[in-house]
């Protein structure tokens, strides 16, 4: 299984909890950090676990995440 | 950031046919999943230079500020005649319009219907949530029976009110219509499925082949007094058994 890893912008990040329950593997999690809108925005709570799937990103309404994957050799 | 990004490739960022204005709506919404799958096929089909959107009103009334795309926003309703007048003297250009339910299948019954049933070739986004988002959550023709609003607090009594229309089902009894479809988003496969009919709508469209109307059932977390997840699942378990999901005419 590939390695990935997401970039949050938080400040876009509105806290809905979206991508939360839709990543498979449990990686985000709420931060407890609220961003200058007042809204307690994702984080990677288990960053080791991201497959770079983009699940999260296709839900967030937000457009707030960016996905990076690792280079698999062909 | 993790140290070893520099190491992998990027799989999923903002589309370039999107501005990087930050969406107004609110948290949870769908018409931001909407917004990107729409930036995302105009990237995909290379027509963003030659595109014109058409922002309804309604909660997406400033619709006009995310696309790079040019744009008008028009009045109630209005959408589907204006995309008429822009299509037809531009006949080059691919026009959208992006509309609600109140704005669709309420206010612009007329144009909506009419244009379909003339084949304009146009796609029009139909996006229905349900209710009036904007205005403060009042009863929509597609209000689901017993579903409280803030004008049928008691839930919507369709010996008052009728019932639930399906106004793709309605338009899909003309002739003209290239493309109708109903879609979700609850989950990432109904957002997968969106994602290729909206590009198919854009490129009936491109082919010349007519009218398409892709309805997407969307969340109104706010107005339904739902968190976000309960929301979705709402769709799921409660919308698709009035509104069922899948293509109602694809004569492509």
């Amino acid at each position: 299984m590939p390695r990935g890893t997401v970039v949050i912008d938080a400040e876009r990040c509105k806290g809905c909890g979206l991508c939360i329950a839709a990543c498979p593997q449990k990686v985000l999690a709420f931060s407890g950090t609220l961003n200058k809108s007042g809204y307690n925005v994702a984080h990677m709570e288990r960053p080791e676990a991201c497959i770079g799937c983009a699940f999260c990103a296709m839900t967030c309404p937000d457009i707030a995440i960016e996905v990076y994957r690792e280079k698999v050799p062909t | 950031m993790p140290t070893d990004i520099a190491n992998m490739v990027k799989v999923f960022e903002r589309p370039a046919s999107l501005t990087g204005a930050r969406f107004t709506y609110c948290p949870g919404c769908s018409h931001g999943v909407i917004t990107r799958i729409i930036g995302q096929t105009l990237d995909e089909l290379g027509i963003a230079e030659r595109t014109i959107g058409l922002a309804p009103v309604g909660c997406s009334v400033f619709a006009y500020l995310w696309y790079k795309c040019d744009a008008l926003q028009v009045a109630h309703g209005r959408a589907s005649a204006v995309a008429t007048g822009v299509k037809r003297a531009r006949p080059e250009s691919i026009v959208f319009s992006y509309q609600g339910d109140g704005d669709f299948a309420s206010i612009g019954t007329a144009e909506s219907i009419h244009a379909a049933n003339r084949g304009e070739n146009i796609t029009v986004i139909f996006v229905n949530n349900q209710i009036y988002g904007m205005t403060g959550g009042e009863l929509a023709p597609t209000t689901l029976v017993d579903q409280k609003t803030s004008t049928t607090p008691d839930g919507r009594d369709p010996t008052l009110f009728g019932y639930p229309i399906r106004f793709s089902e309605v338009i899909a009894q003309l002739d003209a219509p290239a493309y109708i479809t109903r879609q979700a988003l609850y989950d990432t496969k109904r957002i997968n499925d969106t994602t290729a009919a909206i590009k198919k709508a854009f490129e009936y469209q491109v082919e010349g082949k007519g009218y398409s109307l892709v309805e997407i059932l969307s969340t109104c977390p706010t107005n339904w007094r739902m968190t976000p997840l309960q929301s979705n699942e709402h769709v799921e378990n409660v919308v698709t058994e009035v509104f069922p999901l899948g293509d109602l005419i694809d004569r492509g």
